[in-house]
């Protein structure tokens, strides 16, 4: 199917692109950027007028809830709530029932992905059995049934002898290694972080330290054994210094931000909304200055959702007994729009943020419109705002603390492998 | 963002935690417990106030002084009782907290009496009364977690008024395990509201809240600093726990420290008036001679909270 | 059209006139806050024989709780003397539906058995919604719906009537 897009304004910060072009689609791929391909006869013409193109999303955090977890979200809903953010890649962490161990499971998740031809889906492995944090995986078969790295989702690793062994193994084949900063004895029983407004609420806490205590630790081992490491959601600004310095050190570690910790503190739990019963917590207006700040001079790469649907009666209980997390895909694109504007970011550095610098840690081809890749496509309205209700998400997890605000970005087309799998 | 625990007039709707009340509330509700404390040296101890309503004690977190008080404030206010102990809540028992809450709203509950092991449950359980649109079923919290005890605030607040009158002139210190005390949270939040200059906390720094003094406290983990020149010293109860979690060496240490003894206590004001919310541990942080003595005002406290108990529920439930 | 509001002294006079010798040597006098338990003081001081005085707040027998909630300051109902087999005086300042009399009633058998109870008011302004009758009178006057007839205490502890518009009008 041969598609154009016209008049829209082209950004693909991969390339340096930002400007009034057509984009010319064939056979699933971008076959020409500006002039059209001789002999062309477009099948379809989608008139962009007004609208940004750019690549299709790529989230470095969505879980989709399959296999284990229908009853909160399945790969139908999920996915197109994806291509409804705009989002055409995501990985997907090993968390679920059972976790992504085995390539048995790996291969069940892609084939079924595949089958609905929505996002394309990237599934991280465990780094341990059962990711119980006492036997590695076959990393090397679960690479080849298609993960594109390995963590330990939110599970903490307290064994450091283990962690520095499965880094050095993940480092001996090339793997990718995705970490979550926590330490899991400063952190234990808490659900919110140490400060005001766990002091108010009487709520048991996290203390930042717990954060920083585990990047020293796994900054400390990749130092000794070179392996690379991706250091997954960032939430304090001790963190984001930490993560700085290691980069200057020359030390080959990248990190990303949950969309929502770019936005929100502490205090607005409110009064014990579980809505903000976030993993990492929600730190303080400091904090959240310096990850907004981390995120534009770099120290920080990506920006990705860390979508977790969850069910409402998992949410409807007293605080601490709530279960941690947030729906983002739709949320992503709009989030990300309001960091940029907030911190008068140029728009393609901020769509470099969710397209070509997560696809970079990822490793796969994607974030980039040059002629051949895959025609992954997302184009959307940046000056149309929209109201987040549960009605208007697509994803069976409506449980987000944005609900009711009016937010920046609507995605009009989504593109993937050259198929419009989303239009409104 | 709109107060929970007030209804579109500004009135009282439910008792959630005494931070954020503007004082002119929290001073109506010690002004209402004064003619309520007559009431229980009549023969006939009851008024029929709440004739015909229904009052539900939900305790997910068992507690049979806190429930024994809060049944007898109903009942001489003519209201009918209903004692539901749910122990420990989880939804793997099955039904949901809320569930529980709209099952007895089908059985025309007028108010729920809420305590619970979680901060934050009687939040969750008035917000969703407010969002099913039930604006006459009410809701007083009697303990959440570490958050809020406003009740057993209010009554301490309204001791410390009848024995030293207005509090814009008194040194209060709470002593104890802060940190876990939902008790000390609102008695902080009542003193400072009601304009209570001097308020300090007195405790070792494992059981301490970070950042306590956002609270407009002062900190001292020196006790003997800390008491001089109360005019109010509140003890908090130590729970046994506390030992096991590497916040406390031993009970002995503690009460050396941190225990309450005549000798301490000498440090105070020479008409200081000793409080503890109960129960006390003898020996662990209060001396027998100190809880037994002159300066105790322990067992009016129980008292004056029956009072305040009638007074919120009265006032509530005429909202 | 304002109507005439007569002297409170002088009805007070006339009204412990008409107690003076009828009522019994030992009735308590029992006044409801905030008028009655001012004219119950001046009541005892007036009228010779061994009367202890109380005050009474129907605050929490009221009967419209369930409309218009709690009053604001109940004040302490105080009885110094033993309600069972008392012979007394039941004191209030302005009877109109007879309300705030049906609830001290109430409240008074709350605290025993009274062996007598009569009613004594300062000014009869009818429009009673209950079968209730006072035994002495100091007047009877009629008054428009839309006033409420207000006895107040001047600091020297003069007593004084006035009309004053209901809230809302």
């Amino acid at each position: 199917m041969k598609i154009e897009i016209r008049n829209g304004r082209v950004i693909d910060p991969a390339h340096a692109v930002d400007g009034s072009a057509s984009l010319y689609i064939a056979a699933g791929k971008i076959a020409a950027l500006g002039h059209a391909p001789t002999g062309w006869q477009a099948n379809r013409v989608i008139d962009a007028n007004g609208m940004v193109v750019a690549p299709g999303i790529v989230d470095l955090s969505a879980r989709l809830r399959e296999p284990g977890f229908e009853y909160k979200a399945t790969l139908e809903s999920e996915l197109a709530a994806a291509v409804a953010g705009g989002v055409t890649s995501l990985a997907c962490p090993p968390d679920t029932d059972p976790p992504l161990d085995e390539p048995g499971l790996v291969e069940m998740l892609k084939h079924r992905a595949r089958t609905l031809s929505l996002a394309h889906v990237y599934p991280v492995g465990a780094l341990t059995v059962q990711l119980a944090g006492t036997t590695l995986t076959e990393m090397g078969e679960l690479a080849e049934a298609g993960c594109v790295a390995f963590s330990h989702a939110d599970m903490p690793i307290i064994d450091t002898q283990l962690l520095s062994r499965a880094m050095q193994y993940a480092g001996t084949f090339g793997h990718r290694v995705w970490l979550r900063p926590q330490d899991a004895h400063l952190a234990r029983g808490g659900v919110a972080h140490e400060g005001e407004v766990t002091t108010r609420l009487g709520l048991p806490a996290i203390p930042r330290e717990a954060e920083t205590i585990a990047l020293a630790t796994i900054f400390a081992l990749v130092r000794a054994t070179g392996v690379r490491v991706h250091i997954a959601r960032l939430s304090t600004a001790e963190g984001v210094a930490l993560v700085r310095a290691a980069k200057a050190d020359g030390l080959p570690v990248s990190a990303d931000v949950a969309a929502h910790h770019l936005h929100l503190c502490d205090i607005d739990i409110g009064w014990f909304d579980s809505h903000a019963h976030l993993v990492p917590p929600l730190r303080t207006a400091r904090d959240r200055a310096a990850l907004r700040e981390g995120v534009v001079d770099g120290t920080i790469d990506a920006i990705c959702s860390d979508h977790t649907p969850v069910d409402d009666d998992a949410k409807q209980l007293p605080f601490a007994e709530a279960e941690a997390g947030a729906t983002g895909l739709e949320l992503l694109l709009p989030l990300t729009l309001k960091w940029a504007d907030d911190e008068n970011v140029a728009l393609g550095s901020a769509i470099a943020r969710i397209t070509q610098l997560p696809a970079a840690i990822l490793g796969v081809a994607a974030g980039t419109l040059e002629a051949g890749a895959a025609a992954d496509v997302c184009i959307f309205d940046p000056d149309e705002y929209w109201r987040v209700e549960r009605r208007s998400l697509r994803s069976q997890g409506k449980n987000t603390p944005f609900l009711g605000l009016e937010v920046p970005g609507r995605v009009r087309y989504t593109l993937v492998a050259g198929q419009v799998v989303h239009e409104m | 963002m709109r107060n929970p625990q007030l209804n579109a007039e500004g009135a009282l709707k439910h008792l959630l935690t005494l931070e954020g009340l503007p004082a002119e509330v929290i001073l109506h509700i010690l002004d209402t417990a004064e003619p309520f404390v007559s009431v229980a040296e009549r023969e006939v101890k009851k008024v029929p106030l709440l004739r015909g309503k229904a009052i539900f004690n939900l305790f997910f977190e068992s507690s049979t002084r806190t429930r024994t008080t809060f049944e007898i404030a109903a009942k001489r206010l003519s209201a009918d009782v209903i004692n539901l102990n749910i122990g420990v809540s989880s939804t793997s028992k099955g039904e949901t907290l809320l569930d529980t809450v709209d099952n007895l709203c089908a059985m025309n509950a007028d108010m729920f009496v809420v305590r619970h092991s979680q901060s934050g449950a009687p939040h969750l359980i008035a917000a969703h009364l407010d969002a099913t649109g039930r604006q006459d079923v009410h809701v007083i919290n009697a303990g959440d977690g570490r958050h809020a005890h406003p009740t057993q605030g209010l009554l301490d607040l309204y001791t410390i008024r009848h024995y030293k009158g207005d509090v814009r002139g008194l040194t209060v210190a709470i002593v104890g395990d802060v940190l876990h005390s939902r008790v000390a949270r609102s008695l902080i939040h009542g003193l400072t509201t009601l304009g209570t200059p001097e308020v300090r906390v007195v405790g070792p720094r494992t059981l301490m809240p970070a950042q306590v003094e956002s609270l407009g406290v002062r900190a001292y983990s020196d006790m003997h600093e800390g008491l001089k020149g109360c005019d109010v010293v509140v003890m908090l109860r130590l729970q046994s726990e506390r030992m096991k979690g590497a916040l406390l060496p031993s009970a002995g240490e503690y009460f050396k420290h941190y225990g309450l003894t005549t000798e301490k206590l000498a440090l105070a004001k020479p008409d200081v008036i000793v409080m503890h919310p109960g129960p006390m541990n003898r020996g662990v942080e209060i001396d027998s001679a100190v809880a037994d003595g002159e300066r105790s005002v322990i067992l009016p406290q129980v008292t004056f909270g029956i009072a305040v108990r009638m007074a919120v529920m009265s006032i509530l439930a005429g909202n | 059209m304002t109507p005439e509001i007569p002297d409170a002294e002088a009805l007070l006079d006339a009204l412990v006139a008409r107690l003076r010798g009828a009522v019994a040597y030992d009735a308590a006098f029992v006044g409801i806050y905030s008028g009655g338990a001012w004219l119950a003081d001046r009541l005892a001081v007036a009228i010779p024989g061994d009367h202890p005085v109380g005050y009474i707040d129907v605050s929490f027998y009221r009967d419209d709780y369930a409309t218009t909630g709690l009053k604001p300051n109940p004040k302490r109902t105080a009885l110094p003397f033993d309600v069972a087999g008392a012979t007394i005086l039941l004191v209030d300042d302005v009877l109109y539906t007879g309300r705030s009399v049906r609830a001290a009633v109430n409240e008074l058998f709350d605290f025993g058995r009274p062996a007598m109870i009569e009613l004594a008011v300062l000014v009869d302004r009818g429009g009673r919604e209950l079968p209730i009758e006072p035994t002495y009178v100091g007047a009877r006057l009629t008054v428009a719906r839309d006033l409420n007839l207000v006895l107040t205490r001047d600091p020297g502890g003069t007593l004084s009537l006035a009309a004053e518009p209901v809230a809302g009008n």
